[in-house]
This record gives C-alpha cells, structure tokens and sequence, in this order.
C-alpha cells in the first residue's frame, strides 16, 4: 500500500505546482516550455518528441519506489513530465469516480487490477493502445483492452522460525480458519491485496464456505485490523505474530530497506495451486476523459515496455516484469518456481464479492 | 452630539451600521454549519437502504462501544489528571510554577498520531484499548488542565482557607469549596476531551483500534457514500456532547471572581516532592517519550534512509503556509462574530455567536469529506487546491480562534472606543487605533492556537491536500505506514520543534490571562 508517498521529484513537482497555484497557470506554462527539452532516445517513438514538454497526471498507487524510477526514465526518454497523485488504490478510485469526467487524472497505475476493472465497468477507461497490449501475455491483461497488465506479485506465507516451524504451516489457506491457528496470525482485511485471495477462495469454494472461512480467520486472528501487508511483514519479523501470509514483495522490499529489517523471518508456500497460491497482477489504464491521451498512451506503453520492464528487474520494487525476456530482480527466485492456482485477472474481476464477503464477514 | 440635520437618516444609518456586523456574523455561521448540510444532502442522495445497510449491523454496534468506552474512560482519567494537575500548579505554592504551566500544555504541541506511533513502536504488543486511552489522555488533559488551572485563579482562595479554618480536611474542602467553583470549567473541558477522542484517526489506526472515525476514513477509500452514511452518527454523538455543556453552563452560574491574589511563595513541604516527581512523570509521558523515540528512530537510521534536506524543506514551507493561512482566516472570521456580542446583547446575536461553535462536534473527516462533496459538485476550481485546505482548517478551528477572540473582547471595555468617537475620530479610525490593539493579545493567542492545531492537524490534510503536495503530517504518515521509522521520525520532529513555541507560549498566555480582573461579566 502507498500512502501519499512521494519524493525528492514528487516534491520538486509539488514545488511547481505551488508556484502554480501563487502565481497562475502562466508560470507553469512558462517552466513546462522552459525545462521540455525533448530527447531522442531510440525508444522514443515519432509520436513522442511531439508530445515533448507536455504534462501528464498519473493517480498512482503503486508503491512509490518502483513509480518514481520508472517517471524518471520514461521523462528522460520522451520528454513529457509526469505529476502524481500518490494513495491507496480504493482511494484514489473513489477519487477518481467522484471526480468523473473531469478528473484530472490521465493515467491510474494500480497495485490491483479489480479497480481498474470497476472503472471499465462505469466505461471511464480508454481502450490501451494493441502495440502495448502485445507486450504482455494476453492473460494478464483486460480481455477488452481496457487495461494492460504490468507486473505480477505471488502470495506467499511469511513466518518467524523462532515462533513456528515450517513444518507446523499450514498447507491451505483454508486450513488458517482451523482452531489450531487461534492467536498464531494476524491479518490486514482492509489492505487491497488481500481482495484477490478471497477472491480465489470463493471462485475454488463457492460463497457460503469463504464467508465460513472469513469467520473462522476473524476468529482466529490474534490480530483482525491490522492496516497493511507492510506491518504484517514487520509484526512476523518482530515476533509481535508467528505467520501471516503476504505479496512476495513485502519481504523483499523490507530486507532491502532496513538492515536486519526481516530478522530471522522467511518465506514459505502453500500447496501448489492451493486458492491461497495466488499470482496477482499490478496494472495501468488511460482515464477517458484524459485530455493528454496520445502522452498518457506514451507513458502506458513505456510501463509494459522493455526500458520499461528492466526497471522492475533493476529498482527495488521486487516484483515480477510481465514482458518475456525481461528478468526479473536477481534476488528473487524466477516466476516460473512458483506453483500459483489459474486464478486470473479475469476471474478476480471488479472484486466486488471480495467487498461484499469482507463486509458480511464483519471485516471491514 | 446636537446637530439636528436629518436625524432620521442619521439614526437610520447607524441602525445600518449595527445590523451590519449581525449579518456578517450570521453569513460566517452559515459557512461554519454548511458541512452539517452537505453532509445531510450527501446523506440523502446515498439514499435510505445505503445507509440503513451501512449502520444497522454487528460491526456498528462494536464500533459504537468502542467509541463509547474509549470516549468514558478517556475522560474520566484526563479529567483526574487535568483537575489534580491545575491543583498542584496553583494551590500548592510550587517552586518555578511557570514553568510547570508550560511543561503541563505542552503536550498540546504533541500529534496525537505521532504519539501514538511512538508507543506502538515502543511496546507493539500493547492492547489497543489501553493503547488508545493512554495516548489519548496524555494528548488531552491539557484541555481540562487549562480552563481548571483559569479558574482556580479566578476563585478566591480565602473560601478554601476559611474552610480549613473551620477544621475541615483538604479532601472535604476540595469536594464541597473548590469542585463547585470549578465544575463548569471541567465540564467545558471534558466536552472537549470527548470531542477529541471521537475525531481521532491517526492515532487509533497506528495502535489498531477501530472507531466510527477510522471506520469512516477507511470506507471513504472502497464505498464513499458509505462514509457519508457512518459520519452521522459520529455527528450526533459529537452534538450529544456539546448538548451536555450547554444545559450545565445554562444551569450553572458564573463563579463569583474575586481580586486577584499574588501567587503564595513557593516553599517546599513535604508534600512538594511527590507532587513535582508527579508532574515530571506526566511531562516524560507526555513529552519525553515521543521525543525520545523520534531521536531514537533519526539516530538508528542510515544516512541515506533519512529524508534529503531539500524535500524536508517544502514539506516544511507546505505545512506552514496552509496552517498560517488557516489560522489567519480562522481568526478573521472570529473577530466579527466576538465584536458582535461586544457591544450589545440579543437573542439573535447569542444564538449565532452559540451556532458557530457547533462545528467542534464536527469531526474533521467530515468537514474534509463535506468539502470534497462539494467542490467535486458545485466548484471544482477549488477542488484538490490549497484553498479548500485552508477553507477547512479554518472550519474546524474556528471555535478555539473564537475563544480566545472572546476572552480579549471580554476585557477590552466598549466604552473606549464610544471615548474615540465622542472626540471625533472616524468609527473605522478608532477601530484600528483603539479596538484592534486591545483585541491584539487574544488575536494573536487565536493565531497561535489554531497554527498549532492545524500543524499537528492529519486527517483532514491526508484528504485535502492539493495534487502532489506533501505537509510534514502527510509525508510522516506515508513513510510510517510503509515501516520506515527512521524516515519519518524526522518530519515528526519538525512539527513538534514548530508547535513547541506557539504551544509555549500559550501556556503563558493562558496563565497571564486568567491573572487579570475580568472587566465586564460577558
């Protein structure tokens, strides 16, 4: 989950938005024609020297990190600036439905793809251009074209060895609703990531035995309301839990940002193609009310595209690039070890039952 | 004064004059309670079964209690703490008792949000229930404190002395001479202490404890109307509140005031040291804590996980100039509505000054929200900009802004200003050279409460704040919901080094203020 995350560039854009607002849209025009010195990259199409110096508004919920490095290479590469709104994904979707046609959004970048989805379904989505889609398995994508596919994360159970064994895990995600997990776990039902899963768990059991299930985990839970998957990483490497089950990336990205970070912490799996073994999938769609849609295309197309993709491999954003033959980060294991349920984009869907289940379930 | 020229006109033009500041008090009343209207058409236009889905389930109910129980426990404790520390700095001959009172306010200047992350991280282990009521009280006494510790001063110590005179114990004394004096002021205090906890958000989602406040905050994200829906029972409970203060104050009358006396001298007793290692306990608490655990955090980190400098910086400017500019607002539409009841006294004037401190039990999610409504509605040239910021901090804050606007109107006399006009000076002179710099110490507390506030001020900022725009408060926010201590502790420390000062000097304000004879009985 981002939360209102930004950095040096988000702040150098805040800085240009504030002069902006203090001194009117002339000033920003002004700096916009003075600092778009276009670039001719080889990746850059013909298109996009046209669109050189122009301004696109990405809503962004992914996590900061792996966003920033990629504005940065894709301005580097056509010239067109990039400002970001930075929150959670089921924010920044209620924003942008609330905002409706004139949404200053031209670009929506998800950690999930059932809001991109949601925002399909009320047709505010432009179709994304087929070059793009072309880049990434069609599978991961909307059938439709109404979003592409970026990257891909799998869920995984993370564990503190000094408070469980990897023996005593359990095998199904199903299996945490047994009593003999009660107090042994924590988990975050208002962190986004967490929709797929249940999601995957009805699609395998139908509704009556998931919202059994949700029940069985409220109980269980030593913890029901913790916020994100990025404390359920910390809690487990601290001891506060003894297991939780997360995106792959969490650990990986906490190792990498704090020494020691992860503790003795490690990773483990569900049975293959269990419905808690799910690969879910981070996409972008262009708003249809986008007043830059050729840049906000530009900049779709550069996400799925290889300068784009080497990005996931080299950053510290740990999750898998959907482009074959890009690799993926060197200290991840490679997507192909993984043994995830058939679970798709497709089935996840707008992830309204996924909601609705939670909300049954008293989880949020 | 005895020209006879038209003195209709003359007698019109000033009736003119006098309803003219009564209908700019009613126009920023109607601004102030506008959220509570957006909210009802909000409301109203998710319609019947929305709501009725949203609130009539198992999950309200344990939301409910959760407020419920924090909301009593909360204030029965900061109520202890408030009214046993206003004692011990102004009946028990302290040594350096000034400097108590600034010790005592300052966790004002502490964010509740970042408090409560300090002692998560400290203790993640801790009970939310016992987490959320530790740090709400540590973040609130000072609201009882301060209007406890003003009129203890106010009342005359020789009640409680005659008392002891005729053998009655100090406990007796205290319960039948001094609780009654200052039971208004810990009623009016304790209202506040209630509004605050159930508008808390940041604080309870660190220390995972869920109440209507955070409920909403996280259903504006999947089901905005939702939102709209669970904010009016947050609403009514916060009306509920203030209901409370008004029937006791109708009912109360004002406690006689008597001639200022100089503070006894200090001198130590035995009784001294437990109640200073009592005090210093509450400070280190309060205080101590959160600070330490910030430095802790700073000094944990490396170099290149800590924030650069430059991006420090605009968050820095970010957060002072929207918080500058709300309190410059808050306190401008505080100054008409204070002048209105200056000089005469109506039922139409009472009603509208008491209308306008109706927003306190408005939390700032829903004012937040309320603006949203409305600008994606009706102006969205102001939507997702500095102004609908500023327009809402000035909203929530107005009623301290009010205060303290009052308490200065309270001692400037009227009749100075009828001495400047009788001698010929233009209204408008005699305003600039005679009203303002007598309203200039309240003014300037006005600013300084509300800058602090809005300083330390989470919730609605995470809502409002302008595209790409980070305050210390947001930026903070986001590095520790992503478990990057070390990178935000430093964002945390610049807002409490930037509170401390106004904070500070507030207490000294509060302390002088309540020092000096009230002239008229407003």
């Amino acid at each position: 989950m981002v939360t209102r995350l930004s950095n040096f560039r988000g702040a150098a854009l805040a800085a240009r938005w504030r002069i902006a607002l203090v001194g009117g849209a002339g000033v920003l025009l002004a700096a916009a024609a003075v600092s778009g010195c276009s670039s001719s990259s080889a990746a850059a199409t013909n298109a996009s020297s046209d669109l050189s110096g122009q301004t696109i508004t990405l809503y962004n919920a992914q996590h900061e990190q792996t966003t920033d490095a990629m504005i940065a290479a894709f301005t580097q590469d056509t010239g067109i600036k990039v400002r970001t709104v930075d929150d959670d994904e089921d924010v920044l979707t209620a924003q942008i439905e609330q905002e409706g046609s004139r949404s200053p959004a031209d670009v929506f970048y998800t950690e999930n793809t059932n809001w991109l989805q949601q925002l399909a379904d009320r047709g505010m989505l432009a179709k994304i251009d087929a070059n793009t889609l072309a880049d990434v398995p069609a599978a991961d994508s909307a059938a439709d074209g109404d979003w592409a596919g970026v990257s891909a994360r799998v869920s995984v159970i993370v564990y503190n060895p000094a408070k469980i064994s990897a023996a005593q895990l359990p095998t199904s995600i199903l299996d945490m609703a047994n009593p003999k997990y009660k107090g042994e776990f924590e988990i975050a039902p208002s962190e986004t990531d967490f929709w797929p899963l249940i999601a995957s768990v009805d699609k395998a059991k139908g509704n009556a035995a998931t919202l059994a299930w949700l029940k069985g985990l409220k109980a269980n839970a030593s913890d029901d309301n913790v916020p994100d998957n990025e404390t359920l990483t910390s809690d487990v490497s601290q001891g506060v839990t003894d297991f939780a089950v997360i995106n792959h990336y969490y650990y990986y990205r906490l190792q990498a940002s704090v020494a020691g970070g992860t503790g003795s912490a490690k990773l483990a799996y569900f049975a293959p193609q269990d419905p808690g073994y799910v690969e879910a999938i981070s996409g972008a769609a262009v708003l249809k009310s986008s007043k830059h849609q050729a840049a906000a295309q530009e900049f779709v197309n550069f996400l799925t595209s290889e300068a784009g993709q080497e990005v996931l491999e080299s950053g510290v954003s740990f999750e898998y690039p959907l482009k074959p033959g890009v690799a993926a980060n060197p200290k991840l294991p490679p997507l192909s070890s993984y043994h995830p349920n058939s679970f798709s984009p497709a089935d996840l869907g707008t992830g309204e039952i996924a909601k609705e289940l939670l909300q049954e379930a008293g989880l949020i | 004064m005895a020209s006879a020229v038209l003195p209709h006109a003359r007698a019109h033009r000033r009736w003119l004059r006098r309803q003219a500041i009564v209908l700019v008090g009613a126009a920023i009343a109607v601004v102030l309670l506008a959220p509570l209207l957006l909210l009802a058409l909000d409301a109203n236009s998710a319609g019947w079964p929305e709501l009725s889905q949203v609130l009539f389930r198992q999950r309200s109910l344990m939301l409910l209690t959760n407020t419920v129980v924090l909301a009593v426990l909360v204030l029965l404790f900061a109520t202890v703490i408030g009214v046993g520390a206003a004692w011990a700095t102004e009946r028990c001959a302290l040594p350096a008792r000034r400097a108590w009172t600034v010790l005592l306010v300052l966790p004002v200047a502490m964010p509740d949000f970042v408090v409560g992350w300090a002692w998560h991280s400290i203790a993640p282990l801790m009970n939310p229930l016992l987490g959320a009521t530790l740090v709400m009280t540590l973040g609130t006494y000072p609201l009882v404190y301060l209007p406890v510790a003003a009129a203890l001063r106010r009342a005359d110590p020789a009640m409680e002395d005659t008392s002891r005179s005729l053998g009655k114990g100090a406990i007796a004394t205290f319960a039948r001479v001094s609780l009654p004096l200052i039971s208004r002021a810990v009623v009016g205090g304790g209202v506040l202490v209630v509004l605050t906890v159930i508008s808390e958000y940041g604080a309870f989602e660190v220390l995972r404890y869920q109440t209507f406040t955070t409920e909403i905050f996280n259903e504006f994200g999947f089901e905005p109307s939702a939102a709209g829906a669970l904010s009016v029972p947050l609403v009514l409970f916060g009306l509920l509140a203030l209901a409370v203060e008004g029937v006791t104050v109708s009912r109360g009358g004002r406690p006689r005031s008597a001639p200022p006396r100089r503070p006894a001298l200090a001198r130590w007793r035995p009784g001294t040291g437990p109640i200073v290692a009592g005090l210093l306990a509450l400070a280190g608490l309060g205080v101590g804590v959160p600070v330490g655990t910030l430095c802790y955090w700073i000094a944990q980190s490396r170099e290149t996980t800590l924030p650069a400098a430059a991006t420090l910086g605009q968050a820095t400017w970010a957060t002072v100039t929207y918080s500058a500019w709300g309190a410059l607002l808050a306190v401008a539409a505080a100054l008409p509505v204070a002048l209105m009841t200056l000089r005469r006294r109506s039922r139409v004037r009472a009603i509208i000054e008491r209308s306008t401190f109706v927003t306190q039990a408005v939390p700032g999610v829903v004012i937040a929200l309320s603006l949203v409504f409305f600008t994606t509605r009706y102006a969205f040239g102001l939507y997702q900009t500095s102004i609908s910021l500023v327009i809402a901090y000035a909203i929530m804050h107005f009623p301290l802004a009010l205060v303290c606007v009052n308490a200065s109107v309270a001692q400037a006399p009227a009749q100075l200003a009828d001495v400047g006009v009788s001698l010929g000076r233009h209204p408008a002179l005699v305003f600039l050279r005679v009203t303002l710099p007598l309203l200039a110490p309240g003014l300037l507390a006005g600013f300084c409460l509300v800058f602090l506030t809005a300083i330390t001020e989470l919730t609605a900022t995470l809502i409002l704040a302008p595209i790409g725009v980070q305050t210390l408060a947001t930026q903070f926010w986001a590095f520790q919901s992503e478990v990057a201590n070390g990178a935000a502790a430093p964002y945390a420390l610049v807002i409490v080094a930037i509170a401390v000062l106004p904070g500070a000097l507030l207490g000294l304000w509060f302390d002088r203020e309540a020092r000096q004879p009230i002239a008229s009985s407003a």
